[in-house]
């Protein structure tokens, strides 16, 4: 039986320093072209993992430091102190003093140029008058997680990631059941019109949502699902790609199988579920996966069927909060890296199946 | 697989007790005809919100009214379709009716142009480089994946942080002594950077389909290619090039109907702005739809845009089958 979800799996590297030296194109000298091999994937690596990177770094920052120019690389945060007689923690600063000492004080308030400042061991003095130019703050390194526990907190997060677990998962699941079955009618039967059945559902493969939003949103609204999960959920369900997907892999399961199973008396649903399913599991996994990103990362289609909230999945309450005037940057980068969390768990884990899986069937 | 497995159990279980009320079915319609029960819901879906809507976009294509229901709709013929060509020169989006439809769609068209472009290149240079045999590749490959896994939403608002104007990438403009960019607010750059963040989440995608390609390339094609006595260039020039291109050809293709479809990360990234720079054909389809109501319009938009997919879709039929009788 072919497989047709392992047949272009990469060969098998095995690294090493020896292997380094003796595997290189050409033998064992280093070439101007591996050279500029390397040269080209370590810029690469830099342009593609550094946004990443500099959101996730960014996200742990404080609120003020996140406007700051030039921005520091690091998290980070003002050092507080609390000062007896003050409700609030004071922040701290090195001050230039005129006699040219430096002396960590106190910030009381600032108006213009000039800060009033108080020597934290000793409140009781009178503050003095200070140039802000002449005060450094004091800062320390902390990778808090604040930002998160403030995001979480005021945003309706927990709402949106509820609503995209919801679509995500339910769509996967019925997606799953839906092409799996259609996919054996199509494969393991012959009746009328399968092969015109079979080209209509492929020739809206290349259909977009974009295509049909007016007319799709009418039917939505007619059913009543406008403001309702099942409006994200159910339109994409019977995605052709699936369907095609499936199909494919299920043509590869003999029909004997069947036959022999029909013989023993197994009914068409089971020979469907304990048969069939089980022998395709490679090729719902890789559809399995697929739906979960599609779902997850879904955009277009939910901002049209969802403009209540409380029903926001998390791509669109996160475009809903960036566009604000006044973005609020130390809600939206923590939000944006918990968005992205899921998914890069997923890719870490499950990356060969996902990496092989594209480069057999070419689908995204 | 293992960890799946209690989960797969628990599915089937679910599944096995559907026959109760299947088995009585089977023995009513006959075996051949659960065929029809089994693509039953797919169908039902997929005519109810994917085929039946393609149908009624044409309706919508050729009536005018506030309503987006049907009944309430006066019919107009091509008056919509005659309002978005009506045009003196096509060129300049001044002379014509509907203004921002063809800035969207010369927009559209620059944007496709270069962003396919820059997607074949880069794709094609790093699944070069991914080929050889180097230290890491698996940690190159999954690097130059991993965008690809990104929400749109959440590519957006990586490059927005990066590109703003107290951002990082002005940060080190500074540093290294120049001028702070307005990246985001000059149309020339929005645009510029709507079309590198595109070719930033993509090109992972290509990158691996070439990378397939490449591999399924026989070695003995080199090896004779080397007793011939090819050097590096001929043989990439009369080996690779020439048994990469069927796959080129679907990566040219495939980014080719993605691009003419941008929306996602540009409505994010700019809004569509400054002023039209960045608005795309989905986006003008979207906003005169959802936010000006002209329903009509919108959808007599998406037929055009639809032709252009069907057209593009068809010349790759044609093509696929071309290089496959080559």
């Amino acid at each position: 039986m072919s497989q047709p979800f392992t047949v272009t799996r990469t060969a098998p590297y095995t690294g090493g320093v020896v292997a380094f030296l003796t595997r290189l194109q050409g033998g064992s000298r280093f070439t101007t072209s591996d050279l500029l091999t390397y040269a080209y994937l370590l810029i690469g690596t830099v342009v593609m993992f550094a946004p990443v990177l500099w959101l996730v770094v960014s996200s742990f920052k404080q609120e003020r430091e996140l406007t700051a120019f030039p921005p520091s690389l690091l998290p980070y945060w003002q050092q507080t102190v609390a000062v007896p007689g003050y409700e609030n923690p004071l922040d701290l600063y090195d001050v230039t003093l005129e006699d040219g000492t430096v002396k960590r004080l106190a910030q009381i308030s600032r108006v213009g140029i000039n800060a009033q400042m108080i020597d934290p061991e000793n409140p009781d003095a009178p503050p003095i008058t200070v140039n802000i130019r002449q005060r450094q703050p004091v800062r320390y390194l902390n990778f808090s997680l604040q930002n998160y526990n403030e995001a979480i907190v005021k945003f309706p997060f927990v709402t949106y990631l509820t609503n995209s677990v919801i679509v995500t998962v339910v769509a996967t699941a019925l997606t799953l059941l839906i092409n799996s079955m259609a996919a054996f009618g199509l494969s393991k039967y012959r009746f009328k019109g399968r092969d015109v059945l079979f080209v209509v559902i492929l020739s809206t493969l290349m259909v977009p949502v974009s295509v049909i939003l007016i007319p799709a949103f009418l039917v939505i609204n007619q059913v009543g699902w406008v403001n309702n999960l099942l409006g994200v959920i159910v339109p994409g369900a019977a995605t052709p790609t699936g369907v095609f997907l499936l199909r494919q892999y299920m043509l590869t399961i003999p029909d004997e199988l069947i036959e022999s199973a029909r013989i023993d008396g197994a009914t068409e649903w089971r020979i469907y579920w304990q048969i069939v399913l089980p022998l395709a599991a490679p090729a719902l996994a890789v559809l399995a996966i697929f739906s979960v990103m599609w779902r997850w990362n879904d955009f277009l289609w939910p901002l049209i069927v969802l403009s209540r909230t409380e029903l926001f999945t998390l791509q669109v309450g996160l475009n809903a909060f960036q566009g604000d005037l006044n973005v609020q940057w130390h809600y939206i980068l923590p939000m944006t890296v918990l968005t992205l969390l899921p998914i890069t768990v997923v890719f870490a884990f499950l990356q060969r199946y996902i990496t092989t899986g594209i480069a057999t069937t070419g689908l995204k | 697989m293992s960890p799946l497995r209690p989960l797969s159990r628990a599915v089937t279980a679910v599944l096995g007790v559907a026959d109760i009320v299947l088995e009585p079915l089977q023995n009513r319609i006959g075996l051949r005809r659960m065929a029809y029960f089994f693509l039953l819901p797919n169908l039902l879906i997929f005519g109810i919100f994917i085929l039946f809507p393609m149908l009624l976009n044409f309706y919508y294509g050729f009536t005018t009214g506030e309503s987006i229901l049907p009944q309430n709709r006066e019919f107009v013929g091509t008056q919509n379709l005659a309002k978005l060509l009506d045009c003196q020169d096509f060129r300049n989006p001044n002379t014509c009716n509907e203004d921002r439809f063809w800035r969207a769609a010369g927009n559209t068209v620059v944007f496709v142009v270069v962003e396919v472009t820059l997607i074949v290149v880069f794709s094609l240079a790093t699944a070069l480089a991914l080929n050889r045999k180097i230290i890491g590749r698996g940690f190159f490959r999954s690097v130059f994946f991993y965008p690809v896994l990104l929400s749109p939403v959440v590519v957006a608002l990586i490059w927005k942080w990066l590109l703003q104007q107290d951002g990082l990438l002005n940060a080190l403009i500074v540093s290294a002594g120049g001028q702070r960019q307005p990246f985001l607010i000059d149309s020339g750059w929005a645009q510029f950077w709507a079309i590198i963040v595109g070719v930033w989440a993509q090109m992972g995608f290509y990158t691996l389909i070439l990378l397939a390609g490449l591999q399924s390339i026989p070695p003995d094609l080199y090896e004779a290619g080397e007793i011939d006595g090819a050097n590096a260039w001929t043989s990439f020039r009369f080996i690779t090039l020439p048994m990469l291109m069927p796959t080129m050809f679907v990566v040219l293709v495939l980014s080719l109907i993605r691009a003419v479809q941008i929306f996602d990360h540009v409505f994010v990234l700019t809004g569509g702005g400054p002023g039209t720079a960045t608005l795309y054909l989905v986006q003008y389809i979207y906003t005169t739809a959802f936010q000006s109501r002209n329903y009509g319009l919108a959808a007599a938009a998406s037929l055009l845009l639809a032709l252009v997919l069907l057209v593009l879709t068809v010349t790759q039929l044609r093509l696929g089958r071309r290089a496959e009788a080559a």
